[in-house]
């Protein structure tokens, strides 16, 4: 497989009352064209950041973004606009990405005219196969506003808004979260067609590692602007191998009451990302931590199997 | 079985909106025992909220509720203002979902806590900031008298929240309602959050009302659940007993729309096609029927009473159950 999307040493520093703020520092990951990559983390881990670093939304400090063999950090505001029809953004919240006096129709016609389809009559039939598509009917919708849809449906229509320009790579940042459980079900059946009838590529970025699960291909885990292990989805999920992943997993509530809830988290919150700890970021909060990781910055490395780990102590060791 | 606490009987809250009268608790029955906890489930827009109002008598004005909310033997919907505003805190108390917004912010975490001690348990300013300090050290946060003098903005979401339980637990209630009190949080924050909730309602013997749209969350949690859906509850049964038979087909879809953890990725999730009925134009059958795929005629016709036919303890309201 071809890696349409790369970061290498991406780093994202704010500057907050005179100090700076990493975060993200140092993530380095690829996505393959026609995969789908989860970014998973707590908020305020930098992964939605990292999803807008890649956009050049939010430019990076440090470190590259390439995009189909462009680097895209260093692209002039010309050049980058051009490129952003190949790349989408799907955000958290519908309702309020969605401009509320704006009719559904034009909303996700805009990027057309933006782009400098003039022909009325082609923006109109694209417009109306792409509602199509993601399951909203051009003749009831296309005149309403947003308000009159729920947020299941606003989500769909920022679906459809993205999709319009037939992009290559679509970010996710976290498009289920404010939806009910039985909605976000059908929002991620619909990104997964919506996958394979574009043949998209996907960075889905998500808290909930049991929403990631349902799509991605690998996925990455993300801790107070590094990365802590990336591996494809099912080993990670059978053996994972950072503590936190670990940790998140068993954090996930289970519908079943035979299964006792984690009982005492013995764990803490992250510590601010100003002033992050020396050594493994984890280690506050890491059963496992001891002198070394303290001192000594943990590096991703291979365990086998395509997993990565950045761990002094692994849960497991690959073989 | 012992007097319930709470007895919620033939509850319905109406709402007047411009498209006419919205119907968003609809004739709800539910009992709840002194130190049980009662997981109320269901989607937006299904009522669960508004039946948490009408329990705590803070419905909007224009909201009308009929049928009777029996607490510790006293009607709330015909009790005065005065002797209303006595019950909460040490009898009644409230966690809601987003702790920025029931926090005042231009106001100190320990103000707030204090003035909550000084108003419903009349103590004094030292002795109420001596106490304020072990409540909040008591939900787990490090540092107590610090945070007393900081603001909910200098605080994180799982801390806010903290404190909100903090000042909910203050008075001692007898019923605390939490009202997707983690929704908002990360998971890892959530598990402790809900442990917090668990380890101080068993400690104090308080029952609990958790209201959320997420049946993972009350799986492990509560003693029964309550499911609704378009403003009526649909099934209730002891939670064991539901998690291992679930009669209405609403209930078995929502478990079965959750990702799981064992399915291999990319596996299509059981969605449950559509959306909850308009509130303002109620159905003659089932609300559930036009999503359901073992309705039949009959369902579309008239609305099935939640009953316990097989007298097996667990009621649904199915005409065709699983």
């Amino acid at each position: 497989m071809t890696k349409l999307l790369s970061v290498e040493d991406l780093t994202v520093e704010y500057a907050v009352g005179g100090k700076s703020l990493f975060a993200v520092s140092g993530v380095s990951l690829h996505v393959d064209r026609g995969e789908t990559l989860g970014l998973v983390g707590e908020s305020g881990c930098g992964k939605s950041t990292l999803g807008r670093a890649v956009l050049q939304l939010r430019p990076p400090t440090g470190g590259k973004v390439v995009f189909d063999g462009t680097e895209l950090t260093t692209l002039g505001g010309k050049a980058m606009r051009a490129m952003r029809k190949r790349l989408q953004l799907i955000f958290q919240d519908p309702i309020a990405s969605l401009n509320p006096r704006r009719r559904i129709g034009d909303i996700i016609a805009e990027p057309l005219i933006i782009t400098g389809v003039t022909d009325k009559a082609e923006r109109e039939r694209r417009v109306r196969e792409v509602m199509t598509a993601v399951g909203l009917d051009p003749d009831v919708a296309m005149g309403r506003l947003p308000h009159e849809f729920s947020g299941g449906q606003c989500q769909r229509i920022c679906i459809a808004r993205a999709l319009i320009l037939e992009p290559e790579l679509v970010i996710c940042d976290e498009p289920v979260s404010a939806l009910d459980v039985s909605i976000r079900a059908q929002i991620l059946n619909l990104l997964e067609e919506m996958k394979r009838r574009y043949g998209l590529t996907l960075l889905f970025i998500a808290h909930d590692l049991a929403v990631v699960k349902a799509v991605s291909d690998r996925i990455a885990v993300m801790y107070l602007g590094k990365l802590c292990e990336v591996s494809p989805t099912e080993r990670l999920f059978a053996q994972p191998a950072h503590p936190y992943t670990a940790l998140l997993l068993e954090a996930i509530p289970v519908p079943d009451p035979t299964v006792r809830p984690m009982a005492n988290v013995p764990f803490g919150e992250p510590p601010s990302p100003l002033d992050p700890p020396s050594g493994c970021r984890f280690r506050t909060r890491c059963p496992r931590a001891d002198i070394r990781c303290a001192a000594e910055v943990p590096l991703l490395r291979e365990i086998g199997g395509g997993q990565f780990v950045a761990c002094h102590h692994p849960l497991a060791q690959g073989q | 079985m012992s007097a319930p606490l709470l007895s919620i009987e033939g509850v319905s809250v109406e709402l007047p909106t411009p498209r006419g009268l919205l119907r968003a608790v609809d004739g709800v029955d539910l009992r709840l025992e002194p130190g049980q906890t009662l997981g109320v489930v269901g989607e937006s827009g299904c009522g669960k909220t508004m039946l948490s109002r009408a329990i705590l008598q803070l419905l909007p004005k224009r909201a009308k509720l009929t049928g009777r909310v029996m607490f510790a033997g006293r009607d709330l919907a015909r009790l005065p203002r005065e002797a209303l505003r006595k019950l909460r805190g040490p009898e009644l108390a409230v966690v809601f979902q987003d702790p920025m917004t029931s926090l005042n912010p231009v106001l100190t975490i320990g103000t707030q806590i204090v003035e909550t001690l000084q108003v419903h348990l009349g103590m004094s300013g030292v002795a109420a900031t001596r106490r304020g300090a072990e409540l909040l050290a008591a939900v787990g946060i490090p540092a107590p008298e610090q945070r007393l003098r900081q603001y909910p903005n200098q605080l994180s979401g799982g801390m806010r929240q903290r404190v909100a339980i903090a000042i909910a637990l203050s008075c001692e209630p007898k019923l605390l309602i939490a009202d997707e009190p983690t929704t908002a949080l990360d998971v890892t924050v959530q598990a402790q959050i809900l442990d917090l909730l668990a380890r101080e309602q068993q400690r104090r013997h308080m029952a609990m009302i958790l209201i959320t749209h997420d049946l993972g969350v009350v799986a492990g949690r509560t003693d029964e659940v309550a499911v609704m859906y378009a403003g009526r509850v649909v099934e209730r049964a002891p939670t064991r007993r539901l998690f291992a038979r679930m009669r209405m087909p609403y209930t078995g879809a929502l478990l079965a729309a959750i990702p799981r953890l064992d399915t291999p990725p990319h596996t299509p999730l059981p969605a449950i096609a559509g959306r909850p009925p308009d509130p303002t134009r109620p159905l003659p059958g089932c609300s559930f029927a036009p999503r359901c795929g073992r309705a039949d005629v009959h369902c579309h016709e008239s609305k099935p009473p939640l009953a316990d036919p097989e007298r097996a303890g667990s009621l649904y309201a199915c005409w065709h159950p699983l």
